[in-house]
């Protein structure tokens, strides 16, 4: 099981920053939840996998540990504050901008990674 | 009071301010105030050197930060004392003459406030007990400096000399620093009693040759040894009055100071003996050489100067307790006939206009009196009999011969102090001969007469003071040396005689070889003019600039390159550097999988596999179709929150859930404005090596997980498992750590999600945006935007999500819930009366004020843990109790009930904030600007 856990982990984690690489900015904020969600389980996953032994007293023999789950909480909850600041940010840029570009400007050339000038300014 | 040792660097400090308010004044009365704190200051040093003549050191600190070595700490002992005399005496003498000396169009108080603070920064350096509260008092002189030699900032050379001196000081005051921590590192203190008393360990250390070599670099620098002289000379653009005081008797000293403070510590070493005498020797003969030609009197002067300093690091470098005597006495004469020097040709640029000597001649004539104390000054330099020059140089002379650390090669050390010797007379000599005799003046732009009477004094005295310690050495300051002389070699003071005749001797004899041979290289000295003509000029100036020019187009180009202001390539560089620094560690892990055991595969979990790998994948394949990722994505959180709830952590399943939910929304609204479809404009390079970086960092991560999750756990949580319920009185483990065991760090993050929102709605606020009519294909938006049969149901659903929501929260702190998750549900059923009815319909209904809720839930969240205080407890400490009510039955009040409602307040009212703001836009409610009416 941790085997195919472990492969989620990963596989979101490159789902998340290949998107995160994208150059508009909707895409990367999907990059960055997709990535978070990764984040998320992988904190989580440092208080290993248990199966039926939530932490709650009394209520199973054994517990999970606590502390992770305690602080990938407040991590969801910021992490979609910070994603809604991101979003509006991106609308925001679009409005002042006209574009939704993560640079604030459109590539003027059809660019080659390893070969460019840098942007006009 | 005053006899406090603090006063002696505090009154200064104080003086600094004096000026600034004093300039309103006559410049006299400006003087004379500022002259004030200082004299204050020497009276206080004069008072307390009995003291430190009768042997005692008299220090005194205040503790800072003792834990790491960081105390305020002043100690005078005899060395402190005979520099604070040189520097309060001298400084007072160049305020008065700085009187006179500057015009009426330059800023007296801005010069006298750079000039008192650089005293402040030079009484701080001598008087420090603390290595680090030296270097910042070392650095500030830096500082000082680089005001005061840009004092005439409209001329260029002023600016090019400061950043110069401020350069090639500043380096050296960054090795100095490495070297005091390596120092404090060894000894593990940087109190200067501790240091001063570790000399054998320091000595024995394997790094002492870096800390030599960084302590030396320091003092190189700031003393203008070689090669770090070229720096000197060109200072010479700062008024006079401070090419006097900084550039002869104070600053430069500053390095020869610190080898004296440090020669306990750091001397008696063949390393030392070799960098530090080398290096004296190479710069007295270099400095000796080049003064001779050089026609600007002051650069003269200049050079000169580096040659002594070059004599006084000889001496110290050669380690023998009578050269390091020698040496402090070689500090004192310089200091006086030197400065004087510099005051005298102050005086005569003033008063002819000119300081090259190739105009100015048979001065005599015009200014006899100023000619005579000039001629005794230059007398002293040259090492003539009756004056002070005369008496260290002797002592240098004697030294010279009795060291034999270059072993067959000694010889040649005095034959090259004799030759050093003679081109310091030779250019002592052409000060007198070329300025004041050698026919008549030529095209001189005022006609030189005498100064104003006080202009004089300062040069007066201190000349004075060279004739009386030349004709009567241990009357005047036999005890300043005797005592100075112990501080520096912090044991017994050999024997030595300041008598000014000591019969016939070698000593003697290569004085007046050097007289002699200083004469005939002056007669001479066309031939060598000449010689020297057929050197290309060569300006260290220039060499400086196209240094530092050719550093700042290397690195202009550098920025260009990697700093081109793409957010997209900086991310790109980010990751690859994050994806180096991970894979590297796990390049030494032996094994992937550790011993833990791990949980079976069942079919669920398979299926849940499946579908999260499908979900990621389509994000990432349709994700230039933004509505199709969307739903993608939002698969994949759902699958998160089945982990979740599967692996026994139903709090995160339940956020998670709820978050899921206002998440999709948030990113719908926002679709509304942003284009549907991502243009395709990634080159196939591009896309590959996102891929690659991608995967390899996926991989890595993954890596890591199953390597973490297959080996033992060692948490600190069973803590909180056995004190949840008896310390915080609830079952639920994960809600009481977050209500109570660190409900401070809950309360930091409710703030920065109410900031994250007040953020946003600012944001929102002044958004002016394109409002789509249609989508991305031209279908208009539907007209019935409420549909009759959502508006129905979640009306008569807004009471049920409360209620659930009201349980959820009361009984988070025994069962899976809490104010987070409440407040995400109570969101939830409020954004879908939004969608259902539209926000005109919500805003006649339900008057609820976002930003009011921010702020009280985090006020209520604040009050709770302050209340603990008024029962004397820590911070957000909790409290509880069992009650009991008639039909309720047994229930629990617990303070962290209270505080989880400030969470659940705050959740909600950021949530609401953002969405309730966001989803107005979309309406005839969007705010309108101003501007537009």
């Amino acid at each position: 099981m941790e085997g195919i856990y472990a492969f989620c982990v990963g596989l979101l984690t490159a789902c998340g920053i290949f998107l995160a690489l994208r150059g508009r900015t909707f895409p990367v904020v999907v990059g960055l939840t997709l990535l978070s969600y990764g984040v998320n389980l992988f904190l989580f996953a440092s208080g290993r996998l248990k199966l039926n032994s939530a932490a709650v007293l009394g209520q199973s023999e054994q517990y999970s540990d606590p502390l992770p789950q305690a602080l990938v909480l407040t991590a969801i909850v910021i992490g979609f504050a910070m994603t809604a600041f991101v979003v509006i940010l991106a609308m925001r840029a679009r409005a002042d901008l006209g574009n939704d570009h993560v640079d604030g400007r459109l590539p003027e050339v059809p660019e080659t990674p390893f070969q460019r000038r840098s942007g006009s300014q | 009071m005053l006899n406090d040792l603090i006063w002696i660097p505090l009154l200064p400090l104080l003086g600094t301010l004096v000026p600034l308010f004093a300039s309103r004044f006559s410049r006299s009365a400006c003087a004379f105030l500022t002259a004030a704190l200082p004299a204050l200051a020497l009276v206080l040093v004069l008072q307390l050197a009995p003291q430190v003549f009768d042997g005692e050191t008299i220090r005194q600190s205040f503790l800072w930060i003792p834990e790491m070595g960081l105390n305020l700490a002043f100690r005078l002992d005899g060395l402190a004392l005979l520099f604070c005399l040189l520097i309060l005496g001298i400084g007072l003498l160049v305020i008065l003459y700085a009187r006179y000396y500057l015009s009426e169009k330059d800023s007296i108080g801005k010069f006298y406030a750079y000039l008192i603070l650089f005293m402040f920064a030079m009484v701080g350096i001598v008087t420090s007990d603390n290595m680090i509260q030296l270097w910042m008092f070392w650095e500030l002189t830096s500082i000082s400096s680089f005001l005061l030699i840009s004092f005439w900032g409209h001329k260029s050379e002023a600016r090019k000399g400061a950043r110069m001196a401020l350069t090639v000081t500043g380096a050296g005051g960054l090795a100095l620093l490495a070297g005091v921590l390596l120092i404090g590192n060894i000894v593990g203190s940087f109190s200067l009693n501790d240091v001063l008393a570790s000399g054998d360990l320091i000595r024995n250390h394997a790094s002492y040759p870096v800390v030599l070599v960084l302590v030396l670099l320091g003092a190189f620098t700031k003393s203008a040894q070689f090669p770090f002289h070229f720096w000197l000379p060109h200072a010479m653009a700062a008024p006079t009055p401070v090419s006097a005081y900084l550039h002869s008797a104070t600053m430069v000293k500053a390095g020869i100071f610190l080898m004296a403070r440090m020669y306990p510590v750091l001397s008696g070493t063949e390393l030392w003996f070799l960098i530090v005498s080398m290096t004296g020797l190479a710069t007295l003969l270099l400095g000796a050489y080049v003064a001779l030609f050089k026609h600007d009197l002051k650069g003269l002067l200049a050079y000169s100067t580096v040659s002594h300093l070059g004599l006084i690091t000889l001496l110290l470098g050669m380690g023998t307790e009578l050269a390091a005597v020698a040496a402090l006495f070689h500090i004192i004469n310089h200091a006086t006939f030197k400065a004087s020097l510099f005051m005298a040709a102050g005086i005569i640029d003033h008063e002819s206009g000119s300081r090259d000597m190739r105009q100015l001649n048979g001065l005599w004539k015009y200014m006899p009196y100023t000619a005579t104390l000039a001629m005794v000054a230059a007398a002293a330099m040259a090492g003539v009999p009756l004056l002070n020059g005369f008496l260290s140089k002797e002592m240098f002379f004697a030294e010279t011969l009795h060291q034999d650390s270059l072993g067959s090669l000694s010889w040649m050390v005095p034959v090259f102090a004799t030759i050093g010797a003679v081109f310091s007379v030779a250019y002592s000599l052409r000060f007198i001969h070329d300025v004041f005799f050698n026919g008549e003046p030529i095209n001189l732009p005022k006609t030189p007469h005498e100064p104003p009477r006080y202009m004089r004094v300062p040069v007066e005295i201190l000349v004075g003071l060279c004739l009386i310690v030349g004709i009567a050495p241990t009357f005047f300051i036999g005890d300043l040396l005797y005592s100075a002389s112990a501080a520096t070699l912090q044991g017994v003071v050999p024997e030595y005689s300041l008598a000014i005749w000591h019969g016939f001797n070698f000593p003697l004899l290569m004085s007046f070889i050097a007289l002699a041979g200083g004469a005939i290289v002056y007669i001479n000295r066309k031939e060598l003019f000449q010689f020297q003509s057929q050197f290309p000029e060569n300006d260290p100036k220039l060499v400086f600039e196209g240094i530092i020019q050719l550093i700042h187009r290397q690195i202009s180009r550098l920025m260009e390159l990697t700093e081109n202001g793409s957010l997209q390539r900086y991310s790109y560089m980010m990751l690859s550097l994050a994806m180096v620094m991970m894979a590297g560690p796990l390049l030494d892990l032996n094994a992937t999988e550790g011993h833990r055991p791990q949980i079976p595969i069942d079919a669920i979990s398979i299926t849940g596999a499946i579908l999260l790998t499908v979900g990621a994948l389509a994000t990432v394949i349709w994700n230039r179709d933004r509505m199709v990722a969307l739903v993608a994505l939002s698969v994949v959180g759902l699958i998160v929150s089945l982990i979740f709830a599967k692996f026994s952590a139903p709090d995160l399943a339940l956020t998670q859930l709820a978050v899921e939910v206002v998440t999709v929304i948030l990113l719908m609204l926002a679709l509304f404005f942003l284009p549907q479809r991502t243009p395709k404009e990634s080159t196939p390079l591009r896309v590959v090596r996102d891929l690659v970086i991608a995967a390899i960092i996926g991989g890595v991560i993954g890596t890591i997980c199953y390597a973490l999750m297959t080996r033992p756990l060692e948490s600190i949580s069973a803590f909180f498992l056995e004190n949840s319920k008896i310390g915080g009185g609830g079952t639920n483990v994960v809600n009481v750590i977050l209500v109570d065991f660190r409900g401070f760090d809950t309360l930091g993050e409710i703030t920065v999600l109410g900031i994250a929102a007040l953020g946003i709605f600012k944001l929102i606020a002044r958004m002016r945006l394109y409002m789509p009519a249609s989508d991305d294909a031209g279908r208009p938006w539907s007209k019935d935007s409420h549909p009759l049969m959502l508006s129905v149901v979640s009306q008569s659903l807004l009471p049920l999500a409360l209620l659930v929501s009201a349980y959820i929260f009361l009984r988070g702190h025994n069962m899976p819930g809490g104010g987070f998750i409440a407040g995400l549900v109570t969101s939830v059923a409020i954004i879908q009366q939004y969608i259902a009815h539209g926000v005109a319909w919500i805003k006649s209904r339900m008057k609820l004020d976002y930003q009011l809720m921010i702020g009280s839930g985090i006020t209520i969240a604040a009050l709770t843990g302050l209340g603990s205080w008024a029962f004397g407890r820590p911070f957000l400490t909790s409290w509880f109790d069992h009650f009991h009510l008639p039909l309720v039955g047994e229930f629990e009040l617990a303070s962290a009930m209270l505080f989880d409602l400030g969470v659940y307040l705050t959740v909600v009212g950021a949530t609401m904030l953002i969405l309730a703001n966001l989803g107005k836009l979309t309406t005839s409610e969007r705010p309108v600007l101003k501007e537009q009416n």
